[in-house]
């Protein structure tokens, strides 16, 4: 039964001009404001030592900077970035990054799955293998592109080993001199340097899955695949794209590496965004270049990841 | 959305004025506040070099033991960074009052102004003239030593193989260089039988390769007035060399990229010939004892040419006690101090009188020949602010060419880009 | 407030009939796990030949190094085996006082981080915040810029931030934090990644845990620290390896903005034997005792890699 209102006079108080506003909620302006409080740190620490420094960065792409100069830097509009747009170097940089990710993003984030799930085994000797798996990552860069670089010589153990495993057939090639195998002598070792990395994040990943599934599953019998596309698999997708973010940015950032064995050589076949930055920047000083860059690569890099996060975020 | 708008407004403010205050801040020179209170601090790149470091604290003590105003204190860093140590240093306005120098880079420096023209009391015409740093006009650095470049090989796979030992008169020429080649490539030994060093990145390429351009007639850039390249770099000397360079590779006389350690593989057997510099002499004498053949570079068309010009002492620019800092100076160019700082160093005395105190130095000595090779041979880096530019535009230059890459177009591409930049820095003048 | 009193939703397990296990099944079971077991041995082989490789070369003299290097004897300790190198890195390099530098700033930097980016992945993940999808946005597109393009406005920047030092006449303002310990820390405490880490690893543990203990009253900030940290064993130990490497081989930042020889950490002192006649032998030395101290770290952490949600003690 409802109570009818009266109509108030049409002549009474007159109505709000704008609706009232709900009073906010007392506990959540202290969530907000606890929120903050808690955020405070990492962001002004990521403002002073990122934020404020890229800014600088960034606008020093609008000069012509250089590293040392008696003359200061003065403004010069889009120069550098015209300059950029007509340099080859830089466009086979972009096409050998690119090159680099497509391979590296699958074959090191799999292959880090199938030996995070290897280890996760609380079978013996299971420390041992994770720490074995993890060595390259801690080993200097130095020793590494040392090694590596003996291996890959016309007459070093890499291949040696073709050839005996060919009986002879194939003889291998001057891996890192020849233009069309460098990159793919480059995407070895460095999957072989990060895997262990991301086998450590898959890892954590794979302990937040309950054991009672896996239980569960066993009682019912079901196969080792079907374990993994049913358990296993959709617990990881917070760790997946973490992964899958993390290891795109590094693999489009690829430096260490090329500085170290190739100097973006042969014939600017390993040559990367980030190499040409720094060589701009730091040898030949052009600093104004170099932020251009690194301007470009930042806008590129950001879109990608944007895009991806929105991909994988539909999935879940 | 108001907040992250007003946000936006002031950080693009904020970062606008930090922009300008760093530009009109950042290359004010060198701008140190060392040199006060009669302390003053000395860098230099030989942190790990424990011979060369011990030589310089004891002329560091030396001075301090002779006089009581200034105590002076010297700070050490690893020479592979050295370089990257300074400028951050210059670009935080930090710098010491002394520092040393790598001979080519004297002229960028000065010219951004980090260092400040030498006035000391000891008379530098006496020093080997690729021992100064002197740039329009003015002496901004002096060093101990130089460097030389030698060929070494073992007697016996010469004989072996009917190669004359080359001479300082009568080195080898090219087309007798190459015969030596194509014979040791023949035995099969070697795979690579001549090492000159093409995994050694940095400063090696323009140092060793750039005198071997000149011994073709080219150079590096126009010394007239260090304007342009064009004509010289990629001029029809520079073709030959280049074209030459590029047939070590083809030919199979050199690996396009040779291992870490020259001086380590011609030890091993690995190569027959070495083209490496003298300070690699004393461990391959020490390997191969008498067997040992130190031979000069090989004569190109214009005569042997080999590098010249190593480390240098400078002064900076904001030093508070620039007097202290060239007293002491003068006090380690003695005779006795460079020589000690040869010997430690197994290096080529500066002067003539340091010469005399450096066993082995002597006429016949068995270092004697790197200054007779210094002596008659050495060519400078060029001496222009544009050199650190030149020197990377040289050394992909030459990465491409030996890795196949088209001479003419490599070389084109590289002058162009030199060009553009001193075109860019206003010709390098002095400002 | 115990945890175990609260009590988490049960999984119901996946209905399907009970299959008793047959003999091929067992069989099939077998063979996957020889053949893991292969796979295992065949990895850890692959990942840890180069560190044999420097461990052995440690012990050799140089000539020997590289005379080796063409054989199967670069992994063998045959030959002038001895332990001069370790002695010459001692007498060339202050390394007990490079590795004391690097296991302190990578220590604190590892410690105040975990601190501060758990904060901060915590009011991300569980609070309500204004803004906070811009802000995970704004904090992971920081991972975008590589270190060497910041490097240098870095430095200008770190120069004109007031700091104080101890001296004769009490403590006293400077400018600049140039040559110091907190130049190489701070700068480094906030950290994209290890928020990201944080922030998916607590995206898994359920939410309900937090609404029990605000329904008992308490805090947000007591709900992460008794609530959600006791229970990141894994991510804490996997953010406490991943930043403790970087932190420990960071190199082009400690050369840019440490000055005297006593502040300098260990990567900075490899540097040391690069020289004109470069000491190999050394090299390996000294790589071998700086590889130490990481993987140290890394089997003193593998026990916090055991699974704390999917471990009984949380069964309601």
């Amino acid at each position: 039964m409802t109570t009818t209102l009266e109509r108030p006079p049409a002549a009474s108080a007159p109505r709000p001009a704008r609706s009232i506003r709900p009073k906010r909620d007392r506990t959540s302006k202290t969530e907000n404001l606890a929120g903050l409080a808690m955020l405070a740190p990492a962001v002004l620490l990521l403002a002073l030592f990122i934020f404020i420094p890229a800014i600088l960065a960034f606008g020093l792409a609008f000069t012509n900077a250089r590293l040392i100069s008696p003359y200061p830097a003065i403004f010069v509009g889009l120069d550098n970035f015209v300059r950029l747009f007509a340099d080859a170097a830089f466009f086979r940089a972009l096409l050998n990054v690119a090159y680099f990710a497509v391979v590296v993003v699958p074959l090191q984030a799999g292959l880090a799955l199938v030996m995070a799930i290897l280890v996760n085994k609380k079978v013996r000797g299971t420390t041992f293998f994770r720490t074995v798996y993890f060595l390259p990552v801690v080993t200097s860069m130095v020793v590494v592109s040392l090694l590596w670089l003996f291996m890959y010589r016309q007459d070093g153990l890499i291949n040696v080993i073709i050839e005996r495993v060919t009986m002879g057939l194939v003889t291998g090639p001057d891996w890192l001199n020849d233009t069309s195998t460098s990159m793919p002598a480059i995407i070895l070792m460095s999957v072989w340097q990060g895997v262990g990395f991301h086998m450590i994040i898959w890892l954590s990943g794979l302990q937040t899955i309950p054991a009672d599934l896996y239980e569960a599953a066993d009682l019912d019998g079901v196969t080792a695949w079907q374990r993994f596309r049913y358990i296993t698999w959709p617990g990881l997708s917070a760790t997946r794209s973490l992964i899958l973010v993390t290891i795109t940015i590094q693999a489009l950032s690829l430096f260490t590496q090329i500085s170290v064995m190739t100097q973006g050589g042969p014939l600017n076949s390993t040559t990367t965004v980030v190499y040409e930055a720094v060589e701009s920047g730091f040898a030949q000083q052009e600093t104004g270049y170099a932020s251009a860059i690194s301007l470009v690569f930042f806008v590129i890099v950001l879109l990608i990841s944007v895009v991806q996060r929105f991909l994988s975020r539909e999935k879940a | 959305m108001r907040h992250a708008k007003k946000r936006l407004i002031v950080a693009s403010l904020v970062a606008t004025s930090l922009v300008a205050t760093m530009a009109g801040c950042a290359p004010s020179g060198a701008g140190g506040s060392d040199g006060k209170n009669g302390e003053l601090t000395i860098w230099t790149h030989n942190g790990g070099n424990t011979e060369e470091l011990a030589a310089v604290q004891a002329i560091v003590d030396g001075y301090n033991e002779s006089q009581d105003e200034t105590t002076v204190k010297l700070q050490a860093f690893p020479q592979a960074s050295y370089n990257d140590s300074v400028i951050a240093a210059a670009a935080s306005g930090k710098l010491p009052c002394i520092v040393d120098i790598d001979g080519p880079n004297v002229p960028n420096w000065a010219w951004a102004k980090y260092l400040t023209p030498l006035d000391l009391s000891v008379d530098l015409d006496e020093n080997l003239p690729s021992t100064l740093g002197i740039w329009n006009g003015e002496t901004y650095s002096v060093g101990y030593y130089d460097v030389a470049l030698a060929m070494f090989a073992r007697k016996s796979v010469l004989a072996e193989h009917g190669i004359r030992v080359a001479t300082i008169d009568e080195p080898w020429t090219q087309e007798e260089f190459g015969d030596a080649l194509e014979a040791l490539k023949a035995d099969g030994t070697w795979k690579n039988p001549l090492d000159i060093g093409t995994g050694d990145v940095g400063e090696w390429y323009p140092y060793a390769y750039s005198p071997l351009l000149q011994s073709f007639g080219g150079d590096l850039i126009n010394r007239d007035d260090f304007q342009s390249a064009d004509g010289v770099l990629n001029g029809p000397e520079a073709l030959e060399w280049a074209e030459w360079m590029q047939s070590l590779a083809t030919d199979g006389y050199i690996a396009t990229k040779s291992g870490a350690d020259s001086a380590l593989d011609f030890q091993n057997n690995v190569t027959a010939i070495q083209y490496g510099g003298s300070w690699a002499a004393a461990n391959n004498a020490a390997a191969l004892g008498d067997d040992l053949a130190v031979m000069p570079s090989v004569d190109l068309g214009e005569g042997t040419k080999i590098g010249g010009g190593s480390w240098q002492w400078g002064v900076t620019t904001g030093c508070a006690n620039p007097e202290a800092a060239m007293d002491y100076l003068s006090y380690s160019l003695s005779p006795e101090n460079i020589a000690a700082v040869s010997v430690a160093t197994a290096t080529i005395p500066a002067t003539d009188a340091a010469a005399a105190l450096v066993p082995g130095f002597e006429e016949g000595g068995n270092l004697a020949i790197f200054r007779e090779f210094s002596a008659k041979s050495a060519v400078l880096r060029p001496e222009t602010p544009a050199y650190p530019f030149i020197a990377t535009e040289f050394t992909k230059a030459t990465q491409d060419i030996i890795n196949g890459g088209d001479p003419q177009s490599t070389l084109d591409a590289a002058v162009k880009a030199i060009d553009a930049n001193i075109k860019s820095n206003g010709g390098y003048t002095q400002k | 407030m115990a945890i175990s009193q609260v009590a988490i939703p049960e999984v119901a397990p996946a209905s399907a009939p009970h299959v008793v296990l047959g003999k091929k099944t067992a069989k099939k079971k077998r063979v996957i796990g020889v053949g893991g077991w292969l796979l295992r041995v065949g990895l850890a082989v692959l990942f840890l030949f180069p560190i044999l490789f420097m461990f052995v070369s440690s012990l050799k003299p140089d000539q020997q190094i590289f005379g080796d290097l063409s054989s199967i004897a670069a992994f063998l300790p045959i030959g002038n085996i001895s332990m001069d190198n370790y002695a010459a890195v001692f007498d060339r390099v202050p390394a007990a006082r490079f590795l004391v530098n690097s296991i302190g700033i990578s220590a604190i930097t590892v410690a105040a981080g975990i601190l501060v980016n758990s904060l901060a992945a915590f009011a991300l993940s569980r609070m309500r915040v204004r803004g906070k999808t811009i802000i995970l946005t704004l904090i992971i597109a920081t991972l975008i810029v590589p270190f060497e393009t910041l490097a240098l406005p870095l430095v200008w920047w770190v120069n004109q931030l007031p700091s104080f030092e101890l001296t004769e006449l009490g403590f006293m303002f400077t400018k600049g934090w140039i040559d110091t310990y907190q130049v190489q820390i701070i700068p480094f405490i906030a950290n994209a990644f290890s928020i990201y880490l944080f922030h998916q690893y607590f995206e898994s543990i359920p939410k309900e845990l937090d609404e029990a203990a605000r329904m008992d009253g308490a805090g947000w900030f007591r709900i992460y620290r008794q609530v959600v940290m006791p229970l990141s064993g894994p991510a804490i130990a996997t953010v406490a390896i991943l930043t403790f490497l970087p932190a420990w081989n960071s190199y082009l930042w400690p050369l840019m903005v440490v000055q005297t020889e006593e502040l300098r950490p260990v990567m900075v002192g490899v540097q040391y034997f690069f020289q004109l006649n470069v000491s190999w032998g050394e090299v390996m030395a000294y790589s071998t005792l700086i590889t130490l101290p990481v993987v140290a770290l890394f089997i003193a952490f593998q026990r916090s890699f055991v699974n704390s949600i999917a471990s009984s003690g949380v069964k309601g």
